[in-house]
């Protein structure tokens, strides 16, 4: 028996590979296994390789694995693509009606089982992904029973004996592989999991999730991989909460109109990824010197321009911290896990009204597609602070043709909010330098008062933000930091225990908050380090270069990947060690 | 009841005397007062270039954006607060240049925004280039040897591009401007309303008089008919677009608001946010 194994089904794209991994790692779930995927796939909707990586745990898991224990193949590409990450006793199962061939050199196991034809003997060929998760899940000890609640949650709509039929081929691809392998495989067979029924979500889910619970009720957006599912969760559910979902014409009219939303007292927020987040530039600047709040999620993938679009990558940090013209205040949070982007997207909405500020909540494509298992979300600690909104009716009279100063200088730099529609809390609202009654003003005092007075107010976040920086530091001193953000939390993770067999001691801090920059706290865990090396999916070190200038430290590592794939375990472990 | 007095402000508008843009700040006021709203029920949004200046002369909540992009603020904050009447308002370069995207999908999504162009043929604030109203030969600093681009028909676009209500007028004439404007904030959906508005110091072409010369009031034309979608495009064509009044309405059209699924009437800003567990939960129980 074993504890975990990594599955991967691949074909055309627009052939239900989708959905085959959707209901093989639906059903683990519910058995209580910890999963973890990573799709991948092309900017196409029919044609292409497609494949969905799932690792199934009994404990949590936050990482692909470096290589693969059953790869499930729809054509024989897949097999060609994919078969060097399968171990050495490895099984593929391939549907005969190709005629799956043994690659060169390929010394894992190969199985021919009729897919389609089982399929289509028992009703209708599309069911040939039903027989193939039957078949591997033969291989880990499943019984069909597992499939019982997701076959029926699924096709239920379409009738009972559709929902019978789904299960005859699952059960028939489970029989047929029993058959064919019996004695001639190796131990496939999980351990038993908890029974423990946990959340399954990819991140956009979490953060559109994230949005209703933390009150935003209009979303404006364009759609963008990998970003869409946001809006498309949102769009589903924000009616039944009174809001709704715009699909504007470009990023621009998103963001602007997510502005005039904010401004007029609805949380509201837009997202994208970075050709989108380039578009939205001046908009952020306007949210900025308005001080309206205002939450943008820019979901990286490969850049520049079109770059990969459907690839993993994260190198839009310099982007989202420096992008806008001008100086304004900018808060950038960066969850490292599906979970923490829940909690994330709350807190996303609290700081953007708590300070005025617009907040980009960053994610990756790894982050944001990828599909893992959260423990199930903590109702009390979603919590909604509107900071200095006022929601009264009527505010105390103004004194003759005086407007209420929203903009007001005060110690926190953070002045009283009020929506239009109050009785006397008129006032204007401009992107122009403006007074404390937001009038115009070009004079040099008050620019410098409302100046000093916007970037004053993030001044305290990085004490206040809950954990600035992930941290698992497990020495006093350490022969090396690894620091990274987003999804690479896990996979540092996975390497850390090989280093430390190596003989290093090794910390690890996952930056959480990338602007305005944890300072303290990372210096602290710096100091410790003999040496400290930043991971992260882009060319020129984005992250290194913002750490090196922030704590004076110039010998600062990197450990860059920018072909389009997350980081392996293994690439990290080796990059690692030959550090020393 | 307020009075066009209360939508005043003690700001002094930095227009140069004569810009047309001063009648357009009145009529505004004026028909505010008219439709029987109070200042604080007004948002005034807009965006940049000397016309931009107007919701910082109007006694209202004012949201002077960025250029071009008045009309998408405007429409987010009448989806937060439908009680607000929300006029959105810019240049022919804010509209019809850089922001004409989001004008043409406005007129397409038709949510309950009155958007007022202060059309004066140039960019004024940039001192003086061309702009898409524009006539072909025009001379400016940016077309020395003469606009060499068509004048865009916007009235003609709006209407085929399937608009609710399209209205031009001209500053000089405060009374029909004020009721136009008045129609436009009572039409429930979105409103465009074309204002020619000379830039007296840059455009030495258009001015008060050429236009006296050359618009047509369409209350002239014997048996005009604003609810006929032909008639309109057809007489916009034969005066080339120089007409000036109610030219069409559709007040069956319904607004983006009225057709958005769950939309309450009560402004969303009002709503209360917060999720109970009972909720909560629901949602969570679909992610297992
Ligand atoms: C993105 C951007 N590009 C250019 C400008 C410069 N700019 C300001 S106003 C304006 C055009 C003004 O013309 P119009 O919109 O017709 O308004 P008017 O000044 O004539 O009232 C331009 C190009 C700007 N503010 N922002
Ligand atoms: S430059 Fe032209 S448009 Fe601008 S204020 Fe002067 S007259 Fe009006």
């Amino acid at each position: 028996m074993i504890n975990q194994l990594s599955w991967k089904v691949g074909g055309q794209q627009g052939e239900g590979i989708e959905s085959t991994g959707e209901i093989f790692s639906m059903a683990l779930s519910r058995q209580g296994y910890y999963l973890y995927g990573y799709r991948h796939f092309s900017s196409r909707i029919k044609g292409g390789h497609t494949n969905n990586k799932i690792r199934v745990s009994t404990t949590a898991t936050n990482s692909i694995s470096d290589d693969l224990d059953i790869l499930v193949a729809f054509d024989q590409e897949t097999i060609d693509l994919n078969h060097h990450e399968l171990r050495p006793g490895g099984v593929i199962i391939g549907d005969s009606k190709f005629s799956p061939k043994q690659p060169e050199g390929c010394t894992a196991n190969l199985f021919s089982v009729p897919f389609t034809e089982i399929a289509t003997d028992l009703g209708t060929s599309l069911m040939k992904n039903m027989v193939a998760v039957g078949a591997s899940s033969a291989l880990l000890g499943l019984k069909v029973e597992a499939f019982n609640s997701v076959v029926e949650q699924i096709f239920s709509r379409k009738g009972a004996s559709v929902v019978e039929k789904n299960l005859q081929a699952i059960e028939a691809g489970m029989e047929y592989f029993k058959k064919e392998a019996e004695g001639s495989v190796g131990d496939f067979q999980l351990k038993e999991a908890d029974g423990k029924s946990r959340m399954f979500m990819i991140g956009n889910d979490a953060i559109a999730l994230g949005a209703l619970a933390g009150g935003a009720r209009f979303m404006p957006a364009y759609p963008i991989t990998p970003a869409s599912e946001i809006m498309e969760y949102l769009i589903k559910k924000l009616p039944e909460y009174g809001g709704t979902v715009i699909q504007t014409e470009d990023e621009i009219a998103a963001c602007t109109m997510a502005i005039g939303a904010n401004y007029a007292g609805v949380r509201s927020l837009t997202a994208s990824a970075g050709p989108g987040l380039s578009l939205m530039m001046e908009a952020i600047g306007l949210s900025g010197i308005t001080e309206t709040p205002l939450v943008i999620v820019d979901t990286q993938r490969g850049g520049p321009s079109t770059g990969l679009p459907t690839k993993q990558e994260q190198s839009d940090i310099f982007a989202m911290i420096y992008g806008t013209h001008g100086e304004i205040p900018k808060v950038v949070i960066t969850p490292s896990t599906v979970e923490e982007a829940f909690y994330d997207a709350v807190e996303a909405f609290n700081i953007a009204e708590e300070y005025q500020v617009p907040v980009i909540l960053v994610t990756d494509l790894a982050l944001s597609l990828g599909k893992q298992t959260v423990e199930p979300l903590d109702f009390s600690k979603v919590n909604i602070r509107r900071g200095k909104l006022n929601l009264e009716e009527e505010l105390p009279e103004l004194e003759k043709s005086a407007y209420f100063k929203r903009y007001e200088v005060t110690d926190d730099g953070v002045s009283k909010r009020v929506i239009p529609g109050m009785k006397n809390g008129i006032h204007h609202v401009t992107g122009v330098e403006h007074n404390e009654q937001g009038k115009p003003s070009e004079s040099p005092e008050n620019r410098k008062a409302q100046m000093d007075k916007r970037l004053r107010k993030l001044q305290e976040l990085p004490k206040v933000f809950p954990s600035p920086v992930y941290k698992d530091e497990r020495h006093e001193e350490a022969d090396l930091l690894i620091l990274g953000f987003n999804s690479t939390r896990g996979t540092i993770q996975e390497a850390i225990p090989r280093l430390e067999k190596d003989g290093l001691k090794v910390n690890h801090g996952q930056v959480r908050l990338l602007h305005p920059f944890p300072t303290d706290e990372l210096k602290a865990m710096v100091d410790k380090a003999k040496k400290v090396v930043v991971v992260e999916n882009n060319a020129t070190g984005q992250l290194t270069q913002l750490t090196k200038m922030n704590l004076s430290r110039g010998d600062i590592q990197s450990i860059l990947k920018y072909d389009g794939n997350p980081f392996l375990p293994s690439e990290i472990h080796n990059q690692c060690k030959e550090l020393f | 009841m307020a009075t066009f007095k209360d939508f005043r402000n003690n700001v002094k508008p930095n227009w140069c005397p004569g810009c047309g843009d001063f009648s357009v700040q009145a009529a505004i006021q004026r028909a505010a007062a008219n439709v029987g709203i109070v200042p604080e029920e007004l948002a005034v949004v807009s965006g940049i270039g000397c016309s931009g200046r107007i919701s910082g002369y109007i006694n209202s909540y004012g949201f002077h954006g960025i250029h071009g992009r008045a009309l998408p603020i405007a429409q987010g904050v009448k989806m937060a607060n439908r009680d607000l009447t929300v006029i959105a308002s810019g240049g022919d370069g804010d509209g019809f240049a850089i922001g004409m995207g989001h004008t043409i999908h406005s007129i397409r999504r038709n949510i309950d925004v009155t958007y007022i162009v202060m059309d004066n043929q140039i960019y004024g604030l940039t001192k003086g280039q061309t702009s898409p109203r524009s006539e072909m030969g025009f001379k400016t600093k940016s077309t020395p040897a003469g606009s060499i681009e068509s004048a865009l028909g916007v009235m003609e676009l709006a209407i085929s591009a399937g608009a609710g209500f399209v209205a031009q007028s001209f500053s000089s004439d405060l009374k029909e401007l004020t009721s136009i404007i008045e129609q436009g904030i009572n039409h429930k959906g979105f409103s465009l309303i074309n204002v020619f508005s000379p830039c007296v110091t840059f455009n030495k072409i258009n001015t008060y008089d050429w236009f006296k010369e050359n618009l047509t009031s369409l209350s002239t034309i014997e048996g005009y008919d604003p609810s006929n979608r032909s008639q309109a495009m057809n007489t916009l064509m034969e005066y080339n677009g120089l007409v000036t009044g109610l030219i069409y309405q559709d007040k069956e059209k319904p607004s983006y608001e009225s057709l958005v699924k769950g939309f309450k009437e009560e402004p969303l800003a009002k709503q209360d946010i917060a999720l109970d567990q009972g909720q909560f939960d629901k949602l969570l129980t679909e992610f297992m």
